[in-house]
């Protein structure tokens, strides 16, 4: 016998069930209980770039559209910084860079508005750990201070959730017109299947003069989304 | 000492995604498997939330939605608890939020059809920010179980549902608490999603007769543990710190 290890374990992930929106979107639900629903303004008034729309329906392995999904989006801003302690620089005031998007009960179709985020900084080399030591004093394993290296495309981290998921699923969505930063980015290039890789890169088009990415998710067989254990 | 990656989640703690005996994941499970990722800017951080963005009263699931003067009907439960990462350490500010069926099992949501009524003064959602310290609490009645199409005769015992941040998108977690002594859970195909029997344990919230109000409320305590995260010692060492 050994020592035993006295780390925690992680709360095991239930599925959210159906009616998800009670909790994390009671308006939806048919009810209006609080002051302020969380989630609704991803980018806020005063964020700088590109206003965009993001449209799509999550599909299930049937073909047929998910209509009782919740997604949650993470940002970052035009400069490549999150609304957060750990992101180096300064976002706009009212800039969250976390949105709470749900499907149309009747159609599946969900979207959401917000601002096409920057670049963002990569680790400074994907496929080294702890014990391969930044290759320069003052480089940490963020690779800040490290210059020269590729920045990570444009993209919105997306965590889906629903009936019959039973924890929740992370991808990404990239941007089509970022073709040359794409071809870059690191996890992109993770991906060893090619042809997965179109799966995580949305759509442009304009309507009524607005920009607008179609980012259909396919949860199972032909097309399937990629879904990543971050 | 800075803070670098969380600890890789355990997939085999965690229900996998396809459970063909919970129906609904055959056909919302992806069959490729998931590419890993070393943590990134991207993975680290999450939305930062703050007691402006909630009402003090939004975890009174008793009062939050009843009228004046009224309250919901039902067992009347205080839920307590505390969020805790794998290290052990306490997980400050961050927002818990939470909901439920009423005492008869019946949700407020417009795509619940069970017979059983609604409770005109029970919304059935609370949220609520971690103290300093890491403890939260909600004040609500106990669910009802409520039959659901599985099999034929499926039933979900009492639970209330949980939303957890953390403090980066990587913890991001919903899971399910249960009541201690549920018959009904040993026999629930969504419970049983979860490989092994103490990670079914670690969802039943326990009876805590010591946070109990007397003539008042009785007390069940669920704690909820969020991924843990790594210093930065190893690569410090190795560059002769």
């Amino acid at each position: 016998m050994v020592q035993k290890l006295d780390y925690l374990k992680e709360t095991p992930s239930q599925t959210a069930g159906p009616y998800v929106h009670i909790g994390l979107a009671p308006g939806a639900a048919g009810f209006d209980i609080y002051r302020q629903e969380l989630g609704w303004d991803i980018a806020g008034p005063n964020a700088k770039g590109e206003r965009i729309r993001v449209e799509g329906i999550v599909i299930d392995g049937t073909g047929n559209p998910v209509k009782d999904v919740l997604i949650e989006t993470w940002q970052a801003n035009a400069d490549g910084v999150y609304a957060h302690p750990e992101s180096e620089g300064e976002v706009e005031e009212g800039f969250r860079g976390w949105g709470r998007v749900i499907t149309d009960f009747e159609t599946g179709e969900w979207g959401f508005d917000t601002v096409k985020p920057g670049p963002v900084k990569a680790r400074k080399s994907l496929g080294t750990g702890p014990l391969h030591p930044p290759a320069h004093a003052g480089d940490d394993w963020l690779g800040r201070g490290d210059e020269g290296h590729e920045d990570m495309a444009p993209h919105i981290n997306l965590w889906i959730v629903a009936r019959g998921i039973n924890i929740g699923l992370n991808t990404r969505l990239y941007f089509d017109d970022e073709a040359e930063a794409n071809a870059k980015d690191p996890v992109l290039n993770l991906i060893e299947w090619h042809n997965r890789r179109p799966t995580l890169i949305a759509k442009r088009s304009e309507r009524d003069g607005k920009v607008v990415y179609r980012f259909d998710i396919r949860l199972q067989g032909e097309g399937e989304t990629v879904f990543f254990d971050v | 000492m800075s803070q670098a990656e969380f600890y890789q989640r355990d997939r085999e703690r965690h229900p996998a995604a396809l459970t063909p005996d919970y129906k609904t994941s055959v056909m919302r499970s992806p069959r490729a498997a998931l590419i890993s990722l070393q943590q990134s800017v991207s993975e680290i951080t999450g939305p930062v939330f703050g007691h402006n963005d909630i009402d003090p009263i939004d975890n009174d699931l008793i009062h939050n939605y009843a009228k004046d003067g009224e309250s919901a009907i039902g067992e009347r439960i205080i839920l307590h608890g505390r969020v805790l990462d794998e290290n052990g350490r306490p997980v400050p500010n961050t927002l818990v939020e939470a909901w439920q069926a009423n005492a008869g099992g019946r949700y407020r949501h417009k795509k619940d059809s069970y017979l059983a009524p609604i409770d005109p003064n029970f919304g059935g959602c609370g949220r609520t920010m971690t103290d300093e310290n890491g403890f939260y609490f909600f004040r609500t009645v106990k669910p009802g179980a409520y039959p659901w199409r599985n099999w034929v005769n499926n039933w979900r015992p009492a639970h209330i549902h949980f939303s957890l941040f953390g403090t980066s998108f990587s913890q991001r977690l919903i899971t399910q608490c249960y009541f201690e002594g549920d018959p009904l859970i040993a026999k629930c195909p969504i419970v049983k999603t979860i490989p092994t029997q103490d990670g079914i344990d670690s969802l039943i919230a326990a009876l805590d007769m010591n946070a109990t109000v007397p003539l008042d409320s009785i007390a069940y305590k669920f704690d909820i543990v969020l991924r843990g995260r790594r210093s930065t010692l190893f690569e410090n060492r190795l560059e002769g710190n």
